[in-house]
């Protein structure tokens, strides 16, 4: 049979049409890109997959009839990661529960069930970091400002944290990896892009953009860190293992300008 | 707000509460319903770490180092020359707002001196905690020191109002109490705990039949303990621990390495290593009791009143009672296959779960993440390969110790160092 490379418009929904068409034409599929990204593969077909609705649904209705909410959201998350052939292995990992009478989705002695357990994890770590090192900063128009630039796109997973956690003050978290950022009014959530100014920077207080009171409370809260250090017992690998370099930015109290 | 001065509060009244090791945010049930500030219905948030590796969850803070007490181990006793300060309750309520509001911290963890009595120190921390509540309609953590010999009365209300009240016992022996804070008596302690321990048991039962019955410390109380301060065995530590789950139904018992802060001459001498690798052996031990089904008398017991430093506390079990052993991996129920060293309770159930589908072989539980140079010594599986059993205890120990890596192996080398 031929092999054939599927594209498709990188979207969750997108990705659901590919396994539909998939099984509804019973094609060898050996992997599945989105638009504009590179394929690898030489001796096989590619074939663009456009993302319609009812065949989201038919698939989406399928697997959740087979899996628990929990496996389905480990399926988001994963698909979250952008990681390089993660769609592959979700496909294979959906083709395995649907041609499986018994419930497989923990069989974890399986390759893509166990590979997207761990992706999932992956993505929840990621969730749960960037909940826990978003740093808002008061702006002059009294809206809480974030800028984060997550590894996996984790922006559509965190919205509703900060929405139940701070409903009474206006805040907005942008991802200025994926030029995307969500806005809470106090009565909704948006998704909107925004042309930043060059020196707005991920943490400090410019008092051209911020509240004057705001530098004082990074500073302060820097301040905090730093007593709070019991210094017969600094463990810096362990410091580091908690709170990776790469999230250093982000953190006013590892931030050199307080 | 003057910053200045309140940056200079706010760096001796973290400095002072530090020792403190409590930190947790997770398990309390509060949501925000009322499109106030602050939810804590979910798990617990780490917002940074210390360079000490320690979690930074809450604002950790004392509302006034000023203390009537004077005991040995404490850094804020009477009789110690340091700078004191103390918050007002409106400048507390206030940093706790801003901080909250910029993510940097799941609510307050506030503690205190004692001034002048137990109920005037208690009135002023649960003031703070209403204020939060009903002025700013905070949904964030709050836990609050229960003041050793505060009134039942003010320990109803600070559960209404807290999260979590904690006790520190610090002193696991009465004894060692008697040394090291003699004008504190044991019953002091005590009266508080109990107090709140009855009013979760009221709570928990009212709120079944009626819905609305207010929160009472929704997320329980913990206790802690200083670590190598008063020549304690690890066996006083951990039984004192165990009375304290059982008896006042302690969500937490935290363990604190003593860190010298004196050179009182009844507690180690400043500069003297903190514990670091005991209080680690202990909270592994803590852990076997609580989520691994150990009896702690399995464990420590009056033959075996310490727990071994160079190897972690269920593979010096295990060693101990090497005719359970080995297991075959495939077959063992749950509460055996929890005992095996190596074998963590997240791989337990991923090995419970994956074997109903297929036999299980080394390389399924090297994929799912068992620790294999302990395991494999304790488990049978469906493969032909046979790991050597026949070698006595303490070889197969230094058998796993010369193939594992540990981060604090140098301070135990097997050779003794001369000077």
């Amino acid at each position: 049979m031929q092999n054939v490379v599927l594209t498709y418009d990188g979207s969750f929904e997108g990705f659901l049409t590919c396994v539909f068409n998939a099984y509804e034409e019973k094609l060898q599929v050996v992997d599945i890109i989105a638009f504009g990204e590179e394929q690898n593969q030489l001796f096989s077909e590619t074939r663009n997959v456009i993302t319609e609705e009812f065949k989201v649904q038919r698939v989406l209705k399928g697997l959740k009839k087979k899996v628990s909410s929990n496996t389905f959201l480990r399926i988001k998350w994963a698909f979250l990661s952008e990681i390089q052939g993660i769609e592959l292995n979700m496909y294979h990992m959906i083709c395995y529960i649907f041609s499986s009478e018994e419930k497989v989705e923990l069989d974890y002695s399986h390759p893509a069930v166990l590979h997207i357990a761990k992706v999932a994890k992956q993505v929840g770590r990621e969730k749960h970091r960037m909940e826990a090192f978003v740093r808002f900063r008061l702006t002059k128009d009294d809206v809480y400002f974030a800028i984060i630039e997550p590894d996996f796109n984790v922006l559509p997973i965190i919205s509703k944290h900060f929405k139940s956690r701070y409903a009474d003050q206006k805040w907005l978290i942008y991802d200025s990896k994926r030029k995307i950022g969500v806005h809470y009014d106090l009565q909704k959530l948006e998704y909107v892009s925004l042309q930043l100014p060059e020196d707005i920077g991920i943490s400090g207080g410019n008092l051209e953009y911020f509240d004057e009171g705001e530098i004082y409370f990074q500073k302060l809260w820097k301040d905090y860190f730093d007593a709070t250090n019991i210094k017969s017992r600094v463990n810096m690998r362990l410091h580091v293992q908690h709170v990776p370099k790469r999230y250093w930015k982000y953190l006013s109290e590892k931030s050199p300008f307080t | 707000m003057d910053f200045d001065r309140i940056k200079e509060k706010l760096n001796i009244l973290a400095d002072a509460a530090k020792y403190d090791v409590s930190c947790s945010s997770s398990g309390s049930k509060r949501k925000n319903t009322t499109k106030g500030l602050g939810d804590s219905s979910g798990m617990g948030i780490c917002h940074t770490y210390t360079q000490d590796g320690r979690c930074v969850s809450l604002l950790k803070i004392l509302l006034t180092n000023h203390c009537i007490f004077d005991c040995a181990y404490c850094v804020t006793r009477k009789s110690n020359d340091i700078k004191r300060a103390a918050f007002k309750v409106q400048e507390v309520v206030d940093l706790t707002i801003s901080f909250y509001r910029r993510n940097y911290i799941e609510g307050l963890f506030l503690s205190s001196g004692i001034f002048k009595s137990a109920d005037h120190t208690m009135e002023r921390l649960i003031s703070v905690a209403k204020k939060l509540r009903e002025e700013e309609n905070f949904n964030g953590y709050i836990h609050l020191k229960s003041i050793p010999g505060a009134s039942d009365e003010l320990m109803r209300q600070a559960g209404l109002y807290a999260d979590r009240l904690s006790v520190n016992i610090e002193i696991p022996t009465k004894s060692g109490l008697k040394l090291l804070a003699p004008e504190k008596n044991h019953e002091d302690f005590m009266k508080p705990m109990n107090k709140v321990k009855n009013e979760i048991i009221q709570y928990k039962q009212e709120s079944k039949l009626i819905k609305s019955t207010p929160k009472y410390a929704p997320a329980g109380q913990s206790t802690q303990m200083i670590v190598g301060a008063s020549g304690e065995s690890d066996r006083d530590i951990m039984y004192s621990s165990a009375f304290f789950y059982k008896k006042y139904h302690m969500k937490r018992v935290y363990y604190s390495g003593y860190v010298p802060i004196s050179n009182d001459p009844r507690l180690p001498a400043l500069g003297s290593a903190v514990p670091m690798m005991r209080e680690n052996r202990l909270y592994q031990t803590d852990w076997l009791m609580r989520f691994y089904g150990f009896d702690i008398r399995e464990i420590l017991n009056n033959d075996f009143q310490h727990l071994e430093m160079d190897i972690d506390p269920k593979l010096s079990w295990a060693l101990r009672n090497r005719h359970l052993f080995p297991v075959d991996v495939n077959r063992v129920e749950k509460e055996m296959l929890l005992r095996v060293p190596g074998i963590g309770l997240k791989s337990v159930n991923k090995i419970i779960q994956a074997r109903k589908f297929r036999k299980l072989g080394w390389e399924h539980l090297i994929k799912i993440g068992i620790s294999m140079n302990r395991a494999k010594y304790f488990l049978n599986c469906d493969s032909r390969e046979k790991e050597l059993r026949d070698v006595s205890s303490e070889n197969l120990k230094q058998i796993i110790l010369k193939n594992s890596f540990s981060k604090y192996r140098q301070e135990f080398s097997a050779q003794l160092s001369l000077f």
